[in-house]
């Protein structure tokens, strides 16, 4: 019964992605992405910058002994105020193992979003790609845009993994 | 009741393993002249109890080995047989196939039955080759065990040492006793009867100890369970010996019994022999060691009440054969003389002391385990060096508890790291070991006379390096084996003594660990190598030193097949050697004379997670260059900054001209100093080339533990890895040969313009 769950959420993902989303803001926008990927949410300190790498990618810093790559969504999405202080949020991935940070102008809330919420994506031309997200969903006036945070992380253009491994 | 005996398989798989290296090692060291009674029976021991083992598991194949060759073991063990070098081979083909066997159980992996059939075969050859041509063995010890004709009845002609067992046997069945009967025949004659009360009796003639029948009869049964009475030789005063001296001895044993729960008995009848002759009849009366009397009443039926309760006792107890071994070890023996006691005791101490030892010596834990706690220790020591940094900060005279605490604190910390990092260390042994059975295989295939030594196997080193050196370490041995060992003849015409010595050994030396392999050969020959080096076209000069001129047999190119001849093969694969060793952080190094000798020496870092590095600051950053690649660091005078076409930076060291890398350009870095005279330049030196590179300023030498970028990020051109500070922040690990690669490559025409445009300037203002 909960594999047959699994598996049908994991195949439909790209249409059904009932859930619980944890939502993000950047600039005016609003973001969700799977509560699950999720391993924690820490305040942005001291990066030690990588050489040769892109602007998004502030560094790596230490999280308990890993080493852990920090991204700034805002530079990459080229949305809101760059600037760091104490209520800079940092959301810690695990994203199969992989553990990976992204900046975000901050936190709002944990919702559970229903099937009927969810509103497919129409085709626009933004820096993200569409194919990295799910769906948007509506919350009273808001819209949320509900990424896949996984897909994105690791693919090409965010220059986090080895080519080898993307 | 009934165990899963699956789990404990993997207890089986080390234990055979660690006997099978063990009887290796005995087998490699033993004087075939003159073999050491007590190794003979140590390899014999180690067979026996794989054999019972495998019994106990149901590996039948394993059984099956092990059996032929405790029988050829045991004929040698009593001098039946005199130890032959043939011997020795053969009991290391059989100990191989033991292990493929081993492996084909745990690891399911390919067994050759074809082999296993051949060593079989050899085996039982080797066995079956008559006693009679065996010459009479050197050592002055007790003559062959008596023959079946011998044997006969007349007991008191047993030879010295030599002496009868009555084995009273537990209720067991008919098969197991068959089982029993076979077992104890690879001890001496063997006779099994049946009691009146339906419990067997085997009597056995063996110069044995009663010890050795025991550990026998664990296999099948409780030792617990065992009544084991020893009849001696000597003849003695006969009748004279009167039944109450018996009784007290009954009764003490009974109540040893109630007391200890004592449960082998070991009864030395001394003086009966002669009631022997009939003692089968005997047996069926009673109990073997009451046999000759009408014994007390009493004295019967309490010893066979406490027997009962010692089958009662231990039928509820365990059925593992091997738990059962381990309980009887404990058991002390109450033999009714106090000299038997010590003797018995004694015996029984050498026998079980090695392998208790070494159990509870070590443990046997996984590696992430182990890595996971170097990981949470290393995390502890960089929070306490937070800790310490803050207290710094406290007025010390109104906290001077604190500071007082966070100091025995930070020694703790300190000594709990040390200890955790050694866990991972392991002694050289375990690569050394593996060797003298390789020498002595190559030595023989290629007629030479070796002599294998190693010096500091007790020396540590991690547990990943020792893996990693193997291979190498191989490579070299056989070489050194293979090339660097002369047949006897030409030893002999070099004044040399026919046998070559080759030794290995390890030893610390400052933060490394040089292993070296030594052997007494030819040597290298300079001119050889020099003139192959030219016809290969390889860069040479006669100016260059041995070293130089040695480490040419590095090179790849040097290993084709018509090398000089005293160096042929040396070439082989060297390339690879050392590409190895360079990759574990280490460096190779040839001494070599020629007609006495090649040293091969390997340094390596004593751990591959944690590296002596330099650190030094690049802007607000921080970076760790590896100690082992710097050769030195200067601030370079003006004068001493050349350029080429105004672009191409060099420096004049010592005469060298050494093109300088910019880290700030080469990582597009900001930094406030772009002028080289206003850093400091970190002479390195990777894969023989030499380059400077200009960093900020230098902030110190200090260990750092490293740490993966790779594990959630990905590799980053230049650094190899990642390593956290004392005060919690990340510093990225050069990579000094991509780092020298980069800027011969890189055109990086920013940084390059600017500094060589300053340089310019500099030059101008000099003029």
């Amino acid at each position: 019964m909960s594999t047959d769950n699994v598996i049908t959420n994991v195949s439909s993902r790209a249409k059904s992605a009932e859930g619980e989303y944890l939502t993000f803001v950047l600039g005016a926008e609003e973001y969700g992405l799977e509560i699950l990927k999720v391993q924690e949410i820490r305040g942005y300190d001291a990066v030690t910058q990588i050489a040769n790498t892109p602007e998004f990618i502030k560094g790596v810093v230490n999280l308990r002994g890993k080493i852990v790559p920090i991204v700034d969504l805002r530079i990459k999405f080229n949305l809101g105020k760059i600037e760091y202080n104490e209520f800079t949020v940092v959301i810690i991935l695990n994203l199969h193992g992989r553990v990976v940070g992204i900046v975000v102008d901050g936190v709002s809330d944990v919702i559970a979003l229903k099937e009927e919420q969810i509103r497919d994506v129409p085709s626009l031309v933004t820096s993200i790609d569409t194919k990295y997200i799910v769906g948007l969903a509506t919350l009273e006036q808001r819209m949320l845009i509900l990424v896949d945070i996984e897909q994105l992380m690791t693919s090409q253009e965010m220059a986090l993994v080895d080519a080898v491994a993307a | 009741m009934t165990i899963d005996m699956s789990q404990f398989y993997e207890v089986f798989f080390d234990e055979a393993e660690e006997l099978l290296a063990e009887a290796e090692r005995l087998l490699l060291g033993i004087n075939i002249d003159n073999p050491d009674n007590e190794e003979l029976n140590a390899i014999f021991r180690a067979a026996h109890s794989i054999k019972g083992g495998a019994a106990t598991f149901g590996f039948m194949d394993m059984t099956e080995i092990t059996h032929v060759l405790e029988n050829l073991l045991d004929k040698i063990r009593k001098h039946e047989m005199a130890l032959t070098a043939e011997h020795v081979d053969a009991f290391l083909a059989a100990k191989d196939v033991l292990k493929m066997e081993l492996d084909g159980h745990r690891l399911a992996t390919d067994v050759d039955q074809d082999q296993v059939a051949d060593v079989k075969m050899m085996l039982k050859q080797l066995s079956e080759a008559g006693p009679v041509s065996a010459p009479a063995p050197v050592v002055a010890e007790p003559p062959p065990v008596a023959k079946p004709a011998e044997v006969a009845p007349v007991q008191n002609e047993l030879p010295d040492g030599v002496s009868c067992f009555n084995i009273v046997m537990p209720d067991i069945s008919e098969k197991d006793v068959e089982n029993l009967k076979e077992e104890l025949g690879l001890l001496g004659e063997v006779a099994v009867s049946k009691q009146a009360d339906g419990h067997f009796v085997i009597t056995l003639t063996t110069d044995s100890s009663e010890a050795d029948i025991v550990s026998i009869c664990s296999f099948i049964l409780d030792p617990d369970d065992l009544v084991i009475s020893l009849k001696t030789n000597s003849v003695a005063p006969s009748a004279t010996s009167p039944a109450d001296e018996v009784k007290p001895v009954a009764a003490e044993v009974i109540e040893s019994k109630v007391e200890s729960s004592t449960k082998v008995l070991v009864q030395e009848e001394v003086g009966y022999g002669l009631f022997e002759e009939d003692g089968k009849e005997k047996q069926e009366e009673g109990y073997g060691f009451f046999a000759p009397f009408q014994p007390h009443p009493d004295a019967v039926k309490s010893e066979l009440i406490g027997d009962d309760t010692a089958l009662t006792l231990s039928n509820s107890g365990t059925t593992s054969a091997q738990l059962a071994t381990a309980k009887a070890e404990p058991t002390a023996t109450s033999a009714p003389t106090p000299e038997a006691e010590r003797k018995n005791l004694g015996r029984r101490e050498s026998d079980k002391a090695p392998p208790a030892s070494a159990e509870a010596s070590s443990i046997r834990v996984g590696v992430e385990k182990v890595d996971q706690l170097i990981n949470l220790v290393g995390e502890l020591v960089i929070t306490q060096a937070m800790i310490e940094q803050r207290i710094s900060m406290l007025d010390p005279v109104q906290n001077e508890a604190l500071i007082n605490s966070v100091g025995q604190l930070t020694r703790n910390t300190r000594d709990l790291q040390e200890s955790v990092m050694s866990i991972r260390m392991m002694p050289m042994d375990f690569v050394f070991s593996r060797f003298p059975r390789m020498v002595r295989d190559l030595a023989a295939k290629l007629n030479k006379k070796v002599d294998f030594a190693t010096v500091g196997a007790t020396t540590e080193l991690d547990k990943g390096l020792i893996e990693r050196i193997v291979d190498p370490l191989t490579h070299l041995v056989r070489n050194s084996v293979d090339h660097g060992i002369e047949i006897p003849e030409n030893r002999r015409k070099a004044g040399k003594s026919e046998t070559g010595t080759l030794t290995l050994s390890a030893a610390h030396k400052g933060g490394s660990i040089v292993i070296e392999v030594t052997d007494d050969g030819a040597g290298l020959n300079r001119d050889k190598i020099l003139a192959k080096a030219h016809s290969n076209g390889l860069a040479v000069s006669e100016s260059m030193t041995d070293s130089e001129v040695f480490s040419l047999i590095f090179a790849p190119g040097f290993s084709t097949a018509e090398v000089v001849t005293d160096v042929s093969g040396r070439g082989v694969g060297m390339d690879v050697v050392k590409r190895n060793i360079t990759a574990m952080g280490g460096a190779v190094e040839i001494r070599s004379a020629l007609g006495f000798g090649t040293t091969i020496s390997i340094s390596l870092p004593l751990t591959l997670a944690i590296l002596d590095g330099m650190s030094v600051s690049l802007g607000q950053s921080v970076y760790v260059i590896p100690l082992n690649l710097i050769v030195e660091t200067l601030q370079p005078r003006a004068e001493d900054i050349k350029t080429v076409t105004g672009e191409g930076r060099m420096v004049h060291v010592r005469g060298e001209y050494l093109p300088i890398i910019a880290l700030h350009s080469l990582f597009n870095h900001a930094t406030d100093i772009t002028d080289p005279t206003q850093g400091v330049l970190v002479l390195l030196e990777s894969d023989g080339k030499k380059s400077a590179l200009f960093v900020d300023r230098l902030v110190g030498q200090q260990q750092v533990v490293i740490k993966s970028l790779e594990t959630n990020f990905k590799k980053v051109l230049g650094v190899s890895g990642a390593t956290i500070m004392g005060d919690g922040s990340v510093a990225l690990i050069l990579d000094v040969a991509a780092l020298i690669q980069m800027g011969q490559s890189t055109n990086y025409i920013t940084g390059a313009a600017s500094f060589s445009n300053q340089n310019n300037q500099h030059m101008q203002r000099n003029a």
